[in-house]
């Protein structure tokens, strides 16, 4: 059974169409790249798996684990492994990020029926994915992204990512505003955590990311559908000769299957 | 006479001829006079525009006049902060000496009843209205005419008292449709440093009223952190005056946090009466249901080089209705006044109200003051971001409720108040 599967997905922004009946199938310890020029619909489809509400979806259907994604909140679809580490991380001034992610920590294994962890036992948890993204225990205790650098930021999706131990993760532009070395912990942390029951999709205009994240697919969206999928090389050959050449031309109404 | 005394004429003669000291009698007269002329203030009066007190008007309370008997040390536990605190506890608006835990106060204090204070400390005593006028001020007039018991607190120059003061007034249910008229006088000498909180608590769900007044005399060089916990019952109604009179390079830090009460007035003034004062003034309002809390604070820059800082939060629920009315007024001596007030609102539901008035008067030019005030909603990209980490809906609103009101509740000096109110306001809206 494929772990995520999505066909003909139609969602829209307000009432612009965003998305025109895309499809991609996804196989657990696999990492899909989805590549393509800027308002194609990239992190719109990662916002639509995550359950964003301001987005609306008016077709197609998006089976994740055998179920319905779709119909899941967007706390079930966490509590059932799904992670979008955001484009722009959010703050939340007055929330501490330990608080926080002892939260969610807790939340998520409430789901699963397992015990809650008291603030001792997490802090032993936290020890060891800090050293994962290189963060300062001093981290903790900020309020949740408020006042972070950009790549600090990107590493705390990161650590949350390493706490909440996703079956899918989504990465939406996680290498936007990232110099190299923040860029090198951050995929070295997505490395870290590939497991044969998990898979990874990566949202990115640029290939750089994909030097440090390998992918086994790599798949063109354009206007709303996926247009081309191929290897890794297919990055390389996008990098080179931009997009132009895969999405001029192309025939909309037919949308190239996609997938594993 | 307007009609608004007429149903507490009969209560105002058994209280006078009760006894007490002929300089009382005058002072109460003058006061259900000044009463009876004014009525209860409506709507037309700018500084009540936005609450009608008419649910207090067309009632007719009891005076009560004894405390209960029947409070048990047991139940103020839940309302005592820290056990290092002197605690004075007032039942039904009469000081009850078996569950009040004073303690040893340092040499120079004087902490007693207001009801023994004109026999026994008739110095203090004749300070009494001294700050506050009810000319224009019908329920401090009314308070004036029934005041019977409160907390006067006298700190000599240069004592520094180490343990806050907690004056704990209490109602049980013997208090239904009764009304009580606290009245406090808190004079702090030169250079002298305390910290006092009031505290407004229920043990019942009776409906009554608590009509407060508070009088703060500051000598120079003094500094007092002033905390007011309106927790009355969900049906009560609480009215309560905090009039602050600041002498040079005092500064008075006061935190008003409302969270009881069916209808609620909370008035906090302050005149800055000397050079190198400074004032902070802040608060957390959280109603739910069909409550209504209407703030007013006044800050008087008289004096030139002084500060005040002004920051008030309302969380608000339910058809619940926030009022704030923010008047700053510097006179025209008052030169490099520096002078800032916020206020913020969170609305946590379509039916809640929040009106709020910044009012400035300046006179001075050489100052710099700035108001702020924001009325929003929970941000839905927050609460996206919460719940796409496992965080359910309920636990994610309770966390960025909880964050809005963080930055006023760091603000609280006292760790065992601060972590109270933290834990209060992270379970208020579960």
């Amino acid at each position: 059974m494929s772990l995520l599967v999505i066909k003909d997905l139609e969602a829209r922004v307000g009432e612009k169409p965003i998305l025109k009946g895309l499809n991609l199938t996804v196989e657990a310890g696999s990492v899909h790249a989805v590549m393509g020029p800027n308002g194609s619909g990239k992190s719109t489809l990662a916002q639509v798996l995550a359950g964003n509400p301001a987005y609306e979806v008016t077709g197609g259907s998006v089976t994740y684990d055998g179920q319905d994604l779709l119909a899941m909140e967007p706390e079930v679809r966490a509590q059932q492994g799904i992670f979008l580490a955001f484009q722009y991380p959010v703050e939340i001034p007055g929330v501490s990020n330990a608080y926080f992610l002892r939260a969610a920590y807790n939340e998520i294994r409430k789901a699963r029926g397992e015990d809650e962890v008291d603030p001792l036992e997490f802090a032993d948890l936290m020890e060891e994915k800090l050293a994962f993204v290189e963060m300062d225990s001093a981290m903790l205790s900020r309020s949740v992204n408020t006042g972070f650098s950009g790549g600090e930021k990107k590493r705390n999706e990161i650590l949350q990512m390493a706490v909440l131990q996703p079956k899918l993760s989504i990465l939406d532009e996680t290498d936007s505003g990232l110099d190299i070395d923040a860029l090198r912990i951050v995929a070295d942390g997505v490395n870290k955590l590939k497991r044969p029951d998990s898979a990874t999709i990566v949202v990115t205009h640029y290939q750089r990311l994909l030097n440090y994240i390998v992918p086994d697919f790599v798949h063109v969206l354009a206007h709303g559908q996926i247009l081309k999928s191929g290897g890794k090389d297919l990055a390389l050959e996008l990098e080179e000769k931009g997009y132009d050449w895969v999405t001029s031309g192309a025939d909309v109404g037919a949308a190239a299957g996609a997938g594993a | 006479m307007s009609s608004a005394a007429e149903p507490y004429v009969a209560a105002f003669d058994a209280l006078t001829d009760s006894g007490g000291t002929p300089q009382l009698a005058e002072l109460r007269r003058a006061a259900f006079e000044r009463f009876a002329a004014l009525g209860f203030p409506t709507t037309k009066n700018e500084d009540w525009h936005f609450t009608s007190v008419a649910p207090i008007a067309e009632q007719e309370f009891t005076l009560l006049t004894a405390p209960s008997g029947a409070v048990r040390h047991e139940a103020l536990a839940p309302f005592l902060f820290d056990a290092s605190h002197h605690v004075m506890t007032f039942v039904n608006g009469r000081f009850e000496p078996t569950l009040s835990n004073i303690g040893t106060l340092p040499d120079g204090v004087t902490l007693i009843d207001l009801a023994s204070t004109w026999t026994s400390a008739p110095e203090l005593a004749e300070r009494i209205g001294r700050l506050t006028g009810y000319q224009n001020a019908s329920f401090t007039a009314l308070n004036t005419a029934f005041m019977q018991d409160g907390a006067v607190l006298a700190i000599a120059a240069d004592v520094v008292v180490d343990a806050p003061i907690h004056l704990l007034f209490v109602t049980d249910a013997t208090a239904a449709k009764g009304m009580i008229h606290p009245r406090n006088l808190i004079v702090v000498g030169r250079n002298a440093k305390a910290a006092v909180i009031e505290s407004y608590v229920a043990l019942s769900d009776a409906m009554y009223l608590t009509n407060a007044v508070t009088e703060v005399s500051m000598a120079d060089g003094a500094t007092l952190q002033h905390y007011k916990m309106q927790r009355e019952a969900a049906r009560a109604f609480h009215v309560g005056t905090i009039e602050v009179a600041q002498a040079r390079d005092s500064h008075y830090v006061s935190f008003a946090f409302t969270m009881g009460a069916l209808l609620s007035r909370s008035n906090v003034y302050t005149t800055l009466d000397g050079e190198g004062c400074g004032a902070t003034l802040n608060g957390l309002v959280m109603l739910g249901d069909e409550q209504h809390a209407d703030v007013q604070t006044q800050i008087i820059h008289a004096q030139p080089n002084c500060y005040s800082r002004e920051l008030y939060k309302n969380v608000l629920d339910n058809r619940s209705h926030g009022v704030f009315n923010g008047k700053v007024y510097v006179h025209p001596i008052a030169q490099k006044t520096d002078g800032k007030q916020t206020n913020k609102t969170l609305l946590l539901s379509e039916g809640a109200h929040m009106d709020t008035k910044p009012q400035l008067e300046i006179f001075a030019d050489d100052v710099k003051c700035t108001h702020g005030a924001t009325i929003g909603q929970i941000d839905a990209t927050a609460l996206f971001y919460l719940k796409s980490r496992g965080v359910s809906e309920g636990l994610a609103r309770q966390l960025l409720t909880y964050a809005f009101a963080a930055d006023v509740l760091e603000t609280i000096e006292l760790d065992a108040v601060r972590e109270s109110l933290e834990r209060m306001t992270l379970e208020r809206f579960v």
